[in-house]
């Protein structure tokens, strides 16, 4: 008897009844909304308008934003100059977490101490550490007082006060800070790796290179996907760093895209230009991160 | 491969090294902080006279208590925030096939991809109609939105992969939406809530450009603006700034090394995907 309406009560929940009411969604659309796509759909509308961020009235101006930057000096070089950060923080950052991965995992007794100093960094403020840098990497700082302390006085250099040095002097911090962020991650890659795979090519003869490039390597796919488009993706929006190690100086020589938007909406109320840049910021962010994924996805299916 | 051998020791001598080498500079911040502003020595110096005044001095001057009570309340409401709305969107987004579900989701890739940058001076304007600029909840409500599709991504991605008999069952039983969500649903998603706690809290209590914008010109300020400030007060007195930097590092690395195991794993585990 009780049978009955069980059955009934099931087959009618399982139908459509299963399936969490769409409304669940509202709270978290209703905010992702207010904060991040209205406001970046009218930011796409004020790039066409000579908006002062101010003043009631403003004008359409169509691509005019668009063709000022492609006059513009400063731009050119903040977009070459986001495109070096990017590209180099994405190798070098990368390079060293794997390393540090492929040393941590081994059977070293300070493994698991390393694992949470070098990844200690990484949840320091980058403020902090910019600011902590921008001292480090001065005249006086203590990498020059080091470098004179073993010997190699005349590798003393004012370090962001160097055009040409500044922006690998950034390099050079971010990949301090973030290297251990990449080395976890492909530790987590490589402790997927089985240990007979390993044991097997080891006892094979297989040399620690070959092991690495043939029976590793194609495993840690999945981590390379991560960490590649975490890197690139937080290079192209650097800002707070650069702002707080040489403030996009000396001169123009360290200026990103989003510093140069920051300078000019809030120093020189160029709101309408300084969107502009905002969009070729985000055409960069979207054409790198979807064509990132395709290839590296491409190679993940290849080598699994 | 299992054996401690003499070219195990050489490598583990190598990778002491390289953390000392990273180490290095939070010794010369400690150093800097801790010695008086007379003593001019090199910075790498140890310092021989250690002194606590510049860390009071900092403290009394920089407004840090402030900040940091202003840092706290923003990290945690907005994280709060997120994770509630965040894991009960993507329980139909997770589940449901029709075309709203997948729009919805479409919006929320959409989302990972578009920088802030684009949305930030727009929003600025809205804020300033509103009357919240320089006020802590704009922050909140600014973060809980922006990390919404972050979030949700990481909840839909783990909630695919949980099997659905405990709903169905929770269902049969009589139980309301919601309160197999809460009841039967919310408790299976604990690894990946506490990887997304871990880097929205981080993300948070680290930003700079969105306080430095909204908060400007107030007397509210978070932790990261604080210093700023700070740093624009005293340009030079390195020994004050470092002394500030030092306060304000040592509650995330004093969090930090007491959870190390999941802050890591989280790390780890969420973007392992």
């Amino acid at each position: 008897m009780t049978t009955i309406p069980k059955r009934h009560n099931r087959e009618r929940r399982l139908g459509s009844g299963s399936i969490p009411p769409w409304w669940f969604a509202a709270p978290a659309m209703l905010l992702f909304a207010f904060v991040v796509l209205i406001p970046s759909a009218r930011g796409i509308y004020y790039a066409f308008t000579d908006w002062d961020g101010l003043s009631p009235d403003f004008s359409w101006v169509g691509f005019g934003n668009f063709t000022d930057m492609v006059g513009d000096p400063n731009a050119r070089q903040a977009v070459w100059h986001t495109l070096v950060l990017a590209v180099a923080i994405t190798i070098i950052q990368n390079g060293f977490g794997l390393l540090l991965a492929l040393g941590v995992n081994t059977m070293i007794k300070s493994r698991n101490v390393l694992r949470v100093l070098l990844f200690a960094p990484a949840v320091i403020t980058p403020i902090v550490t910019a600011y902590l840098w921008r001292n480090l990497l001065g005249p006086d700082g203590a990498v020059n007082s080091l470098l004179g302390a073993v010997g190699l006085e005349s590798w003393r250099q004012d370090w962001l006060g160097d055009p040409q040095l500044a922006l690998w002097a950034i390099v050079g911090v971010i990949v301090w800070q973030f290297a251990g962020y990449s080395m976890v991650i492909f530790l987590a890659g490589l402790q997927s790796v089985p240990r007979e795979i390993y044991e097997a090519a080891a006892i094979d003869g297989t040399g620690p290179v070959r092991r690495f490039w043939w029976v590793v390597r194609p495993l840690l796919a999945p981590a390379f996907t991560i960490n590649l488009m975490l890197s690139i993706i937080g290079g192209i929006k650097l800002f707070d760093q650069v702002y707080a190690l040489t403030g996009g100086g000396p001169g123009h020589a360290t200026d990103t895209i989003s510093t140069l938007i920051y300078k000019d909406a809030f120093t020189l109320g160029e709101f309408g230009y300084s969107i502009a840049l905002a969009v070729v910021l985000t055409i960069i962010v979207a054409v790198a991160s979807t064509s990132q994924y395709f290839v590296l996805s491409r190679n993940e299916r290849a080598a699994s | 491969m299992n054996r401690y051998r003499w070219r195990t020791f050489v490598l583990e001598l190598v990778m002491i090294a390289v953390a000392l080498v990273v180490a290095f500079p939070v010794y010369v911040l400690v150093n800097l902080a801790i010695r008086p502003t007379s003593d001019t020595s090199s910075p790498i110096r140890p310092t021989t006279s250690p002194t606590l005044d510049n860390l009071t001095q900092a403290w009394q001057e920089g407004g840090l208590g402030g900040a940091l009570a202003n840092s706290v309340l923003v990290t945690t409401a907005s994280v709060l925030i997120v994770l509630a709305v965040s894991s009960l969107a993507a329980y139909p987004l997770a589940r449901a096939t029709a075309r709203w579900s997948r729009g919805m989701f479409l919006l929320i890739l959409l989302g990972l991809i578009l920088p802030f940058q684009l949305a930030a001076l727009p929003l600025y304007q809205t804020m300033r109609d509103l009357g919240l600029l320089g006020s802590v909840w704009a922050l909140v409500l600014f973060y809980a939105g922006l990390q919404v599709p972050f979030t949700t991504f990481l909840y839909v991605g783990f909630m695919r992969a949980l099997p659905r008999d405990f709903e169905d069952a929770a269902l049969i039983d009589g139980c309301r939406p919601l309160e197999v969500f809460r009841y039967v649903v919310f408790p299976m998603l604990k690894p990946i809530t506490v990887t997304a706690l871990v880097l929205n809290a981080i993300a948070v209590w680290n930003d700079f450009f969105t306080p430095l914008l909204y908060l400007s010109g107030s007397d509210q300020q978070t932790v990261p603006v604080a210093l700023a400030g700070f740093v624009g007060q005293f340009v030079s007195d390195w020994n004050l700034i470092f002394a500030a930097l030092v306060i304000s590092v040592v509650p995330i690395l004093a969090v930090y090394f007491a959870l190390q195991r999941s802050i890591i794993n989280g790390f780890a585990g969420g973007l392992k995907g």
